[in-house]
């Protein structure tokens, strides 16, 4: 194939993606705020807190007026576009700064968190799950199914929380919580990184079963390939078969996986960042919902699904680039 | 095949990790662990969203950073602290003096200027301030010169001292800006014992001791606040010895004791927790059914049990700490189920064949809502049912978020909580009120009596101790008599805190405890050995 096909192949695809990500994007932040509109909370009594219950309801009406959340829906929702697109993300009612202050301090965490934890399931899934499907129906293969279908069934919180009892109570090898050392007066790399083990491969762990048995079906479907049985035919060695035919092949469907499954290792996060007490959007992304914190939560939501149809924009363009039809035409 | 379509395969994971690992902010390299002897490590389920006092951090004083006029001292009696001496009163006109050399931590000098704009601040009504209401009878504020600041009430108000505890800020730092969205709310200045060195959001804060603070340099030289909202990890995190202090609720301090090294403290409150009776409900309504209620619930069992023993019995409003407690209204704490049944009897309530009473037609049956998120509130509410129908009562206990209670509280009972050790007017005044009546979370039963009212009154407006100790009196023994609520616990607040740690005073406590306030009052004196 040549290059200059694919370029256009691939802008194709940005451009098929795009069209549909404007409206989805648009879509998500209007149900957000019906979402929002239809949670019974009122925002002044939850940032009140417990003074809520003394403040007379003239000063709790005077601060709902100031913020303007009174008014119709229409109207908030269409105050905060025209915002948005100046660039404002608007004042989080619930935290008592601006929305961006907020996710700027946060988002970077939550990241990190989602970032490695993704590398290392994609790396240990692959391997393991190559293996497992190379030896199916030997003794790692069957202790490793039965393993992911163990773990499928365990809560993240609880998988955590037991990660804290045995690793840092128990042997104390790594902090429980926090993402640093509590007394720690700056936030050093090494310190960060021993905080993390637990939460990564907490999340992790949590992840794994999905792709591993992915991969492990798919690697050994493919090892029945018309291809792969010719390659082992023409007498290549072992390795090569496996890594560069069977597993290739069972990579593209793999893509696709990885771009289905983020939001759900999202959701995980937020309980993993919860339980570690990590400073997260996690954390903050509950305190907006049952703060009826319209500005921080639209952000967060929007912010969540632009990622989301990234990656699978990122996955198609892969699997465009990859498809080996696509060379075959070429 | 060829070689160059491998890494294509795995841009989208690879370009992923790289933006991720991008993104986050920049580690520090110099590595942080070398931490100060004497640095203090707490740890508190609550974040402030916000540390500007006008706004309403620390809101019953002791707020770290700021000082009021007055404060408490661990007898929770009101002490000068920015004021010179307790400001005089004199009829509705109050006068404080300023303590002389006071500095903020920017080095500007305390001002009667800044106590005016402070309180001017939390009257504005385009400030965000949920202590508004707290400051109902201040007419105005002015500075009669440098240092003497004038209050001007709307009416003769006795515990207004009370309300001078609120944290000072420099009217330099605020002055034209919007208080709202002042930088100074998360990177404030006052005139407090810390000074915020970082705040992590989400993580905890630094704060480092102000070495001319007016009242003597901190016994510490930091303070890490840390803040983890679960329960369990908080636990967990003391038990790994990451905290030298840390709040937790009753059941979890239960791994603590007799463990070495660490001490439970159970700290009394005025936070105390009952079932409001409606007066508009033909059941709840009748004087029989409610003092049968008071009398058939087992407090002591329900202080074992629900409270995990951190708690005790509650008669009334008033917490039996306050120098305003009238003995003469406490109870047994134990069911008197016999008591209850020849109440009932007495009231025509007669016991039908399933063993609900009922008095002609109108079954003794009524609904009990609960916020559902709240445990403690709910396991409360269960022990009131099974409590009741022992009694020939039958309630049906209905957990509900908040918004679904409010418009319900007329006419079905609720368990409510409150509480107040500083002064019997803060909340009693308009909880049982006859003018409150239905506004709000005031009196949503509709509670009224003229002599409670009177009592009420005369508490607020009279200036002789003697005089209101008489006035409370007699509002908690009308109260007793006519039963709008049952009241059930007063809760104790528990702290798990190491060995090592010297200058912890408890001392009774509000409703909140959160960073502000709480065991950390006097978080300044504390010292590690």
């Amino acid at each position: 194939m040549e290059p200059a096909h694919l370029v256009q192949e691939l802008i194709t695809v940005i451009r098929r993606r795009l069209a549909v990500a404007v409206p989805v994007l648009f879509a998500t932040t209007i149900g957000m705020f019906l979402l929002g509109a239809a949670s019974p909370m009122d925002p002044a009594m939850q940032y009140a807190g417990a003074a809520a219950f003394t403040a007379t309801p003239e000063n709790l009406a005077q601060i709902r007026a100031n913020w303007g959340v009174d008014d119709p829906l229409p109207v908030q929702y269409f105050r905060w576009l025209s915002n948005l697109v100046q660039g404002d993300l608007g004042w989080s009612t619930s935290r008592h700064e601006p929305v961006a202050a907020v996710i700027g301090a946060r988002a970077g965490w939550t990241l990190l968190l989602i970032g490695i934890t993704l590398a290392v399931v994609l790396i240990g899934s692959l391997v393991l799950g190559t293996i497992a499907a190379y030896r199916r129906g030997g003794l790692f293969d069957r202790a490793l199914r039965a393993a992911a279908y163990a773990v499928e069934s365990m809560p993240v919180f609880w998988l955590a929380l037991a990660a804290i009892a045995v690793f840092a109570l128990a042997l104390g090898w790594f902090p429980a919580g926090g993402l640093t050392d509590v007394t720690a007066t700056s936030t050093s790399f090494t310190d960060v990184a021993h905080h993390l083990v637990l939460p990564v491969t907490v999340l992790a762990i949590s992840q794994a079963p999905w792709f591993l048995l992915f991969v492990r079906d798919s690697v050994a479907e493919s090892l029945r390939d018309d291809h792969v049985l010719a390659a082992w035919a023409r007498g290549l060695r072992g390795r090569t078969v496996l890594f560069g035919h069977a597993l290739r092949t069972a990579l593209l469907p793999f893509l696709t996986l990885i771009g289905t499954h983020l939001p759900e290792i999202v959701g995980g996060s937020v309980l993993v960042e919860t339980v570690f007490s990590l400073p997260g959007l996690g954390g903050v992304t509950v305190q907006a919902a049952l703060g009826s914190d319209f500005p921080l939560l639209a952000a967060i939501t929007l912010i969540t699904t632009a990622v989301v149809l990234l990656a699978n924009l990122a996955t198609d363009l892969a699997y465009t680039a990859a498809d080996p039809r696509v060379r075959i035409d070429g | 095949m060829l070689p160059r379509k491998r890494p294509a395969a795995l841009l989208a994971a690879a370009t992923l990790i790289a933006a991720t690992l991008t993104a986050c902010s920049d580690p520090d390299s110099s590595s942080g662990t070398g931490a100060a002897q004497n640095t203090l490590v707490v740890a508190t389920s609550g974040e402030p969203d916000t540390l500007n006092p006008v706004l309403g951090y620390g809101a019953d004083g002791s707020a770290l950073m700021f000082d009021g006029l007055v404060a408490r001292d661990a007898q929770n009696r009101l002490v000068p602290a920015l004021a010179e001496q307790l400001p005089t009163v004199d009829g509705t006109t109050v006068t404080a003096k300023l303590r002389s050399g006071v500095t903020f931590h920017d080095g500007s000098p305390l001002t009667a200027e800044d106590v005016v704009f402070t309180y001017r601040s939390v009257l504005d009504p385009k400030v965000d301030s949920t202590i508004r209401s707290d400051l109902d009878m201040l007419d105005k504020v002015e500075a009669s010169d440098p240092s003497t600041v004038k209050f001007t009430l709307k009416y003769a108000y006795a515990p207004f001292l009370q309300r001078l505890n609120l944290g000072i800020v420099p009217a330099k730092a605020l002055q034209g800006q919007d208080v709202n969205k002042a930088g100074f709310n998360r990177k404030p200045i006052g005139t407090g014992p810390y000074k915020v060195a970082s705040w992590t959001p989400g993580d905890r804060m630094v704060l480092t001791a102000n070495d001319t603070y007016w009242g003597g340099k901190p016994a510490n030289d930091s303070v890490v606040v840390a803040f983890v909202p679960d329960d369990n990890v908080r636990a967990q995190r003391a038990r790994a010895g990451e905290f030298d202090a840390v709040e937790l609720a009753p059941k979890l301090t239960g791994g603590f004791t007799g463990v070495a090294g660490f001490t439970v403290h159970k700290v009394p409150t005025a936070d105390y927790r009952g079932v409001m009776l409606p007066m508009k409900d033909p059941v709840t309504g009748d004087p029989a059914i409610r003092r049968a209620l008071n009398v058939a619930v087992d407090r002591t069992a329900m202080v074992a049990g629900v409270l995990g023993g951190a708690g005790e019995p509650a008669f009334g409003p008033v917490p039996p700490t306050s120098e305003f407690a009238e003995a003469s209204i406490a109870g047994s704490g134990t069911a008197d189920t016999a008591a209850a049944a020849k109440l009932l009897d007495e009231a025509g309530w007669t016991a039908g064949a399933d063993g609900i009473r009922a008095k002609g037609a109108q079954r003794a049956e009524l609904t009990l809502m609960y916020p559902a998120a709240d445990s403690l509130r709910k396991e409360l509410a269960l022990a009131v049912t099974s409590d009741a129908k022992k009694a020939g009562i039958e309630i049906k206990p209905e957990g509900l978020t908040w918004d679904a209670i409010t418009p319900r509280m007329k006419s079905d009972a609720l368990i409510m909580g409150w509480g107040t050790p500083f002064d019997p007017d803060f909340v009693s005044y308009k909880l049982f009120g006859s003018q409150f009546a239905e506004q709000g979370f005031f009196n949503p039963g509709s509670y009224s009596s003229p002599v409670v009212d009177k009592a009420l009154q005369d508490g607020r407006s009279q200036t002789d101790p003697a005089q209101r100790k008489a006035a409370y009196a007699t509002f908690q023994k009308q109260l007793a008599a006519d039963a709008p609520w049952v009241f059930l616990t007063y809760l104790q607040h528990t702290y798990v805190i190491r060995d090592n740690i010297t200058g912890v005073s408890p001392r009774v406590e509000a409703h909140e405890h959160g960073v502000a306030g709480g065991i950390w009052w006097n978080l300044h004196t504390w010292s590690k050995n």
